[in-house]
């Protein structure tokens, strides 16, 4: 630990492994994204101040001590509260849904930041009352869950709603639950699942969740992205069509083809050997995501890690599973690889708190 | 565990569509970017023998648009009115129209656009982008109603059409036709003049925008094809039927080529082409004079006494008269064994007269006594032969030609449910009774009778494009041969062949030939037989007078003539509907006809007073 090359990463606050795979996931998502895109020399401009921005916010995500984000926990989630009811009532529509509040600068999807502000708040406040957390605490933790849910749910965006109850969910998980506590949630889930579909879902989400089971039941409707997405993913084959040679995506078959369904897009250029070898970077990543939070000091840090990074292999999960057919189309970006600022920028402030609490162990052992 | 485990549930879909499922997904992945466009082959040309062009392609301007490309197709529609006098009925056919596109792909909106409508259309053509102007081929008739009854026309291909194409397989050379021979030489050589479709193989985009052309094969045009009309001689003919409903044919006995076929009245066929306004349509229908009928092939008429010279050649051959037998007319003939008489076109009779006078006085009782003794069995054998009763074969679909009726026993019992009588002989042997027969059909029993025997398919086409360019040579290789019909005729004694022509020449220039008048003076030799047909059944005292009787049931004139009688060129069937007298009123349209096609002169007088003054003669 004295190794002056060492300290350099050291003194930065990164971890230089995890930080390895995320160069190269964010240099996989501009190589695509010039053939996603149409060759739109703009668009990969945009793309390339995301990621630089993206990377200044991690390290200056990771320059903050873990007890610092304990700290200001409950502002940021109250701010995100707050930031959430006034999209819900000013914010921009676009494709029939308001997620997005424009600051005139830039336009931002506030539910983003819900994704970090949730899992710091619901560690701050599992981790206070110690580990496993009592009945009382853990339905409270559910409270703190649940608003800023809805409030997402309500604009509409079910995608980042699943990916915000997740968040929360899987640090009371990680901070040890009654398994008793499982299986009640699991009934009331099953009680809210109706509720959602009757009262909560819009129809285009119900469509959705319809078209899933079976997309050729509306071809030209709904079931067109998944038929389509699943035409380009299927005649990759398994070494793809070759980069921009993908037939799907460079004649706009594919829906959204640069965001949501930039997935379907590498399987159709790359092949199969393309999605292996994305996966197995993103498996990389979660794995030493998943050390990162074994080898933190305290339950907060342990149990935030690892809600992050589990979140994030969520987010890969939902994509994947929804591009190629066997999860409904909720409209989550395929994380670093999307184009979209708002997602990077929250990812990567996400992967800069992990950093933090990996990299402030030692000083933190120092001080003891 | 669960991350890997489920990192493995994404591999194995992944594996099942990208490498389970690869070919099903390829091809469905082909079939949204690839597109084949197809593309009509260009219609082969029609020209007659001296390759005046009868039937040729006009360019024409048509306005298409894409519906999808616009959001407010009824604003646009308004803004289009002003400029390409775009009409309700327009919008209506293109409504219709419309199901039958895909989208994203260009529909006729207007067709055959003015220059004027080009012009105002090309200034502002950058408010409609959705819109464009393109050329299309449109068959074009520059003689019109003149060659309507041969030509045919070609029109919109309807649902019956399209049945008749998928039964023989041709679905896919069409998919980019609109029109379709309907009639005529149009309908008959289809196959020859449509060619066959080519094809664009291209990419598109979701959008149905065309990206780039990945295949092309070039259509192959329809071939070209000459017909043996004599496009002067049928225009010739047609201006001395002006105003007649009659019809000729023209034929060259040599080889069985039709020269010219005229029925008239005729109609524009170039108003078919991409279909007919209902009141045109219905004008022509109600049109007494019936422009639509094609007398020349559908025309049933007694063939009257235009069928003595072939009678005398059966009763010959039969041995019922002899070149020498001799028969008395006294004016009339009576039924043996009852009281009924049949009477002879002139009242007071020939007096003795043997075949030779027979045709050329065209004696009544003579052909009732020969008629009496063949017997309908007998006639009707013979005349089969020549070709009576039966469709002639030429190159026109079969159901638009019909086999008038050359009568018998079965078809009276069939056609009539009556049994036939002794009596419904006798009128045969005149060309009368329940006999009828087309022009079409005279002139091809002529057309043997010349060739003593010898039949020809009359037809049309005189050689393809493709006859020229195979054997190499700039004259197309023309074999008469194969247009031979098989025929017992040919057995018959040439004496027999040669009594009849004898016969036939001095109906034209023998001292009591029944045209003897309407010859007179003509500068070469010529055969022939006149035909009067009644219309009008006279009751037992009542003579026949032209001037008192409505002009619908006046008689039929016809005739039959060849010439030069030796070495004949030409061999004609004339009926003109209630025209009077056939030696006179058939003869003179005749004289005129072979005077312009022998000579070049078509200046020939005939005093009129001849063609008055006969009356019934025949």
């Amino acid at each position: 630990m004295n190794n002056i090359k060492k300290s350099f990463w050291q003194k930065i606050h990164i971890d230089p492994l995890f930080c390895l795979f995320i160069t190269l996931l964010l240099g996989y998502s501009l190589y695509i994204l010039w053939s996603a895109s149409g060759q739109d020399i703009d668009m990969m401009q945009k793309r390339v101040i995301q990621i630089l921005l993206g990377f200044f916010v991690m390290i200056v995500f990771a320059q903050f001590s873990p007890r610092s984000y304990e700290q200001w926990a409950p502002y940021l989630y109250i701010i995100c509260i707050i930031i959430l009811v006034l999209v819900d009532i000013f914010g921009y529509t676009s494709k029939g849904a308001q997620r997005w509040l424009d600051l005139g600068v830039i336009r931002f999807q506030p539910s983003e930041i819900a994704k970090i502000a949730v899992p710091l708040m619901v560690a701050k406040f599992i981790h206070r009352d110690g580990c496993p957390p009592p009945l009382k605490t853990t339905l409270q933790t559910l409270a703190i869950i649940g608003v800023p849910t809805l409030l997402v749910a309500m604009q509409p965006d079910l995608g980042t709603a699943i990916l915000i109850v997740m968040s929360g969910i899987f640090i009371i998980f990680l901070a040890g639950i009654n398994w008793r506590f499982i299986l009640v949630a699991l009934i009331l889930m099953a009680i809210f699942l109706p509720i959602m579909w009757f009262y909560l879902m819009h129809d285009y989400q119900r469509e959705r969740v319809l078209t899933l089971f079976n997309p050729e039941r509306d071809p030209n409707g709904t079931g067109y992205h998944i038929i389509q997405s699943k035409t380009a993913i299927g005649s990759g084959g398994i070494w793809g069509k070759g980069w921009l040679e993908g037939t799907q995506s460079q004649l706009e078959f594919l829906p959204e083809r640069h965001t949501d369904f930039i997935f379907s897009v590498i399987a159709e250029e790359f092949g199969f050997i393309g999605s292996i070898v994305l996966l197995i970077l993103f498996l990389c990543l979660i794995i030493r995501g998943l050390i990162i939070a074994a080898q933190a000091q305290t339950t907060f840090g342990r149990i935030l890690s690892g809600g992050l990074i589990l979140v994030f292999f969520v987010y890969v999960f939902i994509n994947i599973g929804m591009v190629s057919g066997i999860l409904p189309v909720v409209g989550v970006p395929l994380p670093l690889i999307s184009y979209g600022g708002s997602s990077l920028v929250v990812l990567m402030a996400s992967f800069g708190i992990m950093m933090s609490i990996h990299t402030h162990r030692y000083m933190l052992s120092k001080n003891i | 565990m669960v991350i890997i485990l489920l990192i493995f549930v994404l591999l194995a879909n992944l594996a099942d569509l990208q490498i389970s499922n690869f070919s099903y997904y390829s091809t469905k992945s082909n079939n949204n970017r690839i597109e084949i466009i197809p593309i009509p082959p260009s219609r082969g040309m029609i020209y007659d023998r001296n390759g005046t062009p009868l039937a040729i392609n006009n360019i024409t301007y048509q306005l298409n648009i894409v519906p999808d490309k616009t959001k407010n197709l009824n604003e646009q529609f308004e803004q289009l009115k002003k400029i390409v006098d775009l009409t309700d009925e327009d919008i209506e056919n293109f409504q219709k129209e419309r199901r039958n596109y895909r989208a994203h792909r260009p529909v006729p909106l207007k067709e055959n656009l003015t220059e004027k409508q080009i012009a105002r259309f090309i200034v502002d053509q950058h408010r409609f982008p959705f819109a464009s102007i393109v050329k299309i081929q449109h068959r074009y008739y520059p003689y019109g109603a003149s060659l309507t009854h041969i030509l045919g026309y070609i029109s919109k291909i309807n649902t019956q059409d399209k049945q008749r194409l998928e039964e023989e397989n041709k679905t896919s050379d069409y998919v980019a036709t609109f029109n379709i021979g309907k009639m005529g030489i149009e309908r008959y050589y289809e196959d020859v003049l449509h060619g066959t479709a080519g094809n664009e193989k291209v990419e598109v985009n979701s959008r149905g925008r065309i990206v780039r052309l990945l295949e092309q094969h070039p259509p192959q045009a329809g071939e070209d094809i000459y017909l043996s009309i004599n496009l002067k001689l049928q225009l010739y003919i047609e201006s001395l039927l002006a105003g007649r409903k009659a019809s000729v044919v023209a034929i060259d006995p040599n080889n069985g080529e039709v020269l010219a076929m005229v029925s008239n009245p005729s109609y524009d066929s170039n108003d078919f082409v991409g279909g007919i306004s209902s009141k045109k349509y219905s004008e022509l229908l109600d049109d007494p004079s019936k422009p639509l009928f094609n007398r020349a092939l559908l025309g049933a008429y007694p063939p009257a006494s235009t069928v003595k010279p072939f009678i005398s050649i059966a009763a010959l051959s039969e041995g019922v008269v002899s070149p020498k037998s001799v028969v008395n007319d006294p004016g009339w003939w009576q039924l043996p064994g009852t009281e009924r008489r049949y009477r002879d076109w002139l009242k007071w009779g020939h007096g003795h007269v043997d075949v030779l006078r027979a045709i050329e006085e065209s004696v009544d009782t003579y052909f009732y006594q020969v008629a009496y003794d063949m017997g309908i069995d007998r006639l009707n054998l013979w005349m089969t032969k020549f070709g009576y009763g039966e469709r002639t074969g030429i190159d026109i679909s079969a159901n638009e030609e019909t086999r008038a009726v050359m009568p018998s026993r079965e078809w009276k019992l069939k056609r009539h449910k009556k049994s036939w009588l002794q009596g419904d002989t006798i009128p045969v042997g005149i060309g009368q009774g329940y006999w009828t027969a087309t022009p079409m059909q005279m002139a091809k029993a002529l057309t043997t009778l010349i060739n003593n025997g010898k039949t020809f398919t009359p037809h049309f086409l005189l050689y393809k494009k493709s006859d020229i360019i195979n054997t190499n040579q700039s004259q197309p290789i023309i074999n008469p041969e194969k247009y031979v019909e098989p025929n017992s005729l040919v057995d018959v004694n040439p004496t027999y062949w040669a009594l009849a022509k004898e016969g036939m020449h001095r109906v034209m220039f023998g001292a009591r030939g029944t045209a003897r008048k309407v010859y007179a003076g003509a500068k070469y030799q010529a055969a022939g037989k006149s035909g009067t047909a009644q219309v009008y059944g006279l009751k037992e005292n009542e003579t026949y007078n032209a001037h008192k009787i409505p002009e619908h049931l006046r008689d039929h004139a016809l005739f039959i003539a060849y010439a030069p009688y030796d070495k004949p060129k030409i061999a004609l069937a004339i009926v003109i509907e209630n025209g009077g007298g056939g030696s006179s009123n058939g003869g003179a349209v005749a004289r005129k006809i072979l005077d312009y096609y022998l000579e070049g002169d078509n200046s020939t007088e005939l005093d009129d007073a001849s063609s008055s003054t006969t009356g019934h003669e025949d």
